[in-house]
């Protein structure tokens, strides 16, 4: 098995569709070493990083008896991307899902990667969340380390390699877009780690209403302002016709030594109030 | 039934003028069974940092229990107290790292941070962290909590006229709820 290092981790990720336990069993041999040296420290996991399948077992035991798995938070999205003739706009809808109730009404899912990339994210939102924060970390330290503006294959091929080690398992469908010295590149990346690039692109459950907008429309050579519209008009397509996709329109216009972050650029679902005074309750009731 | 249903909670938090509110049910169930009428799921972590944990109950005293040592830890290395923001990145962090195999628990986080300004939010047991700036709800009762609170939240509230609001929307979200109820605690800070 090979049990050195920080490959253990992903060996036991993959051994994961074998046996939790086992992986679980093997994991904690190998951090035997760690936990001796360092006596003060209970939490020893995080002198690795990576996945902890502790609860693995017990929560498989939970299974069995019958208590159903929980839901987690969905970003059930309309995100798209498209290139036009100075760079990249991306934009996304700002809906939260969790089940059929909506969690979060307002929550951001264009995701900072570095100051000329960032990433739209769909699928599971603990998901979407950790990874761009891990990888726009690592772009950090890259940055560092070779002393230049980062690029956007960079971005991506830490992002497709990290979710193919995980098999799918990490559910995070990214859009992922910038402008580096090469020019702006556009790209989308599955949840099983495959990728393409493109001129234009939707991801989410909103995609087929927003690509259906983006089909008829699009041309190259978009200027700004028509390309801002294009992607409103894709979102808000998504936001009516797509029930996982919602309330507001977060845009994001980047070109080369520039960015702007237009968050809610549009409200199209504003609180319409019927009473404006609202409830109010006197004391000790 | 599911996982989170096992116990029963309700946990709901609220933003006022320069203060914050948070208010949890009181029951502990074993599936439909009641077994204690007064179970603490609202955490002081420091005078103004509060943390409720819904869903499992052994799982949020696991939790709780991680969560007070590494910020006693973060004390003695730091010499002062968690932010609101800090505290949440860090709880969003070790229920990520369990992300194959979550606690099954969903935290309320409210804090007072820099200039008294407060501080809620929540997430869901893998450490999804949602920020908002009115109102976040969590437990089984929470989908008649979305309800109550949206239509009795105002914004600017004083801690009085919050207290209120805040106990209002809790019992009757319960009231709807069979495994959440028997009263309810609320911290005004």
């Amino acid at each position: 098995m090979g049990m050195k290092g920080n490959g253990s981790n992903h060996e036991c990720s993959r051994e994961r569709v074998k046996g939790e336990e086992e992986a679980a069993a093997e994991l904690l041999l190998c951090r035997e070493p760690i936990r001796i040296m360092s006596k003060g420290e209970v939490d020893y996991v995080h002198a690795r990083g990576g996945f902890s399948f502790d609860s693995c077992r017990r929560n498989e035991m939970l299974l069995n008896k019958g208590l159903k798995p929980s839901s987690f938070l969905k970003t059930g999205t309309t995100i798209v991307g498209l290139i036009f003739q100075d760079g990249v706009i991306l934009g996304a809808d700002t809906r939260a899902t969790e089940g059929p109730i909506v969690a979060d009404k307002n929550c951001e899912k264009i995701h900072y990667m570095a100051p000329n990339i960032y990433c739209c994210g769909a699928g599971t939102a603990a998901d979407t969340e950790a990874v761009t924060d891990t990888i726009s970390s690592h772009l950090k330290l890259h940055r560092y380390h070779t002393a230049r503006e980062s690029r956007v294959v960079t971005a991506l091929t830490l992002l497709k390699s990290h979710l193919f080690r995980y098999q799918g398992h990490v559910s995070a469908a990214l859009v992922l877009g910038g402008v580096d010295v090469t020019g702006p590149h556009l790209h989308t990346i599955y949840p099983h780690g495959s990728t393409d690039s493109l001129p234009f692109a939707t991801m989410g459950s909103g995609s087929l209403a927003a690509m259906a907008v983006f089909e008829s429309k699009y041309h190259e050579g978009l200027s700004r302002d028509e390309g801002v519209k294009l992607v409103c008009e894709a979102i808000c397509s998504g936001i009516f016709n797509d029930l996982g996709s919602g309330s507001n329109v977060d845009i994001c216009v980047i070109t080369k030594g520039q960015k702007e972050y237009l968050r809610n650029h549009l409200l199209p679902n504003p609180r319409t109030y019927i009473s404006s005074k609202g409830y109010s309750f006197s004391k000790k009731t | 039934m599911s996982i989170f249903e096992y116990n029963g909670s309700a946990l709901v938090a609220m933003v006022g003028k320069n203060c914050f509110a948070i208010a949890s049910d009181r029951r502990l169930g074993v599936q439909l069974q009641t077994v204690a009428t007064d179970f603490q799921r609202i955490f002081k972590i420091h005078d103004k940092l509060f943390v409720g944990l819904s869903g499992l109950a052994t799982d949020a005293q696991t939790l709780y229990q991680r969560l007070v040592f590494r910020h006693k830890l973060y004390q003695l290395r730091e010499e002062r107290d968690m932010k609101p923001e800090t505290f949440a990145s860090l709880v969003s962090a070790i229920l990520y790292e369990k992300r194959f195999g979550p606690y099954f628990c969903q935290p309320v986080i409210a804090g007072l941070g820099d200039e008294d300004k407060p501080f809620i939010c929540t997430m869901d047991s893998i450490g999804a962290k949602e920020l908002a700036k009115d109102f976040v709800v969590a437990g089984t009762a929470s989908e008649s909590l979305y309800g109550a609170c949206e239509s009795m939240f105002k914004p600017d509230m004083e801690p009085e006229e919050l207290f209120e609001t805040i106990s209002q929307a809790l019992l009757s979200s319960v009231d709807r709820d069979c495994l959440s109820g028997w009263g309810g605690h609320v911290y005004v800070v």
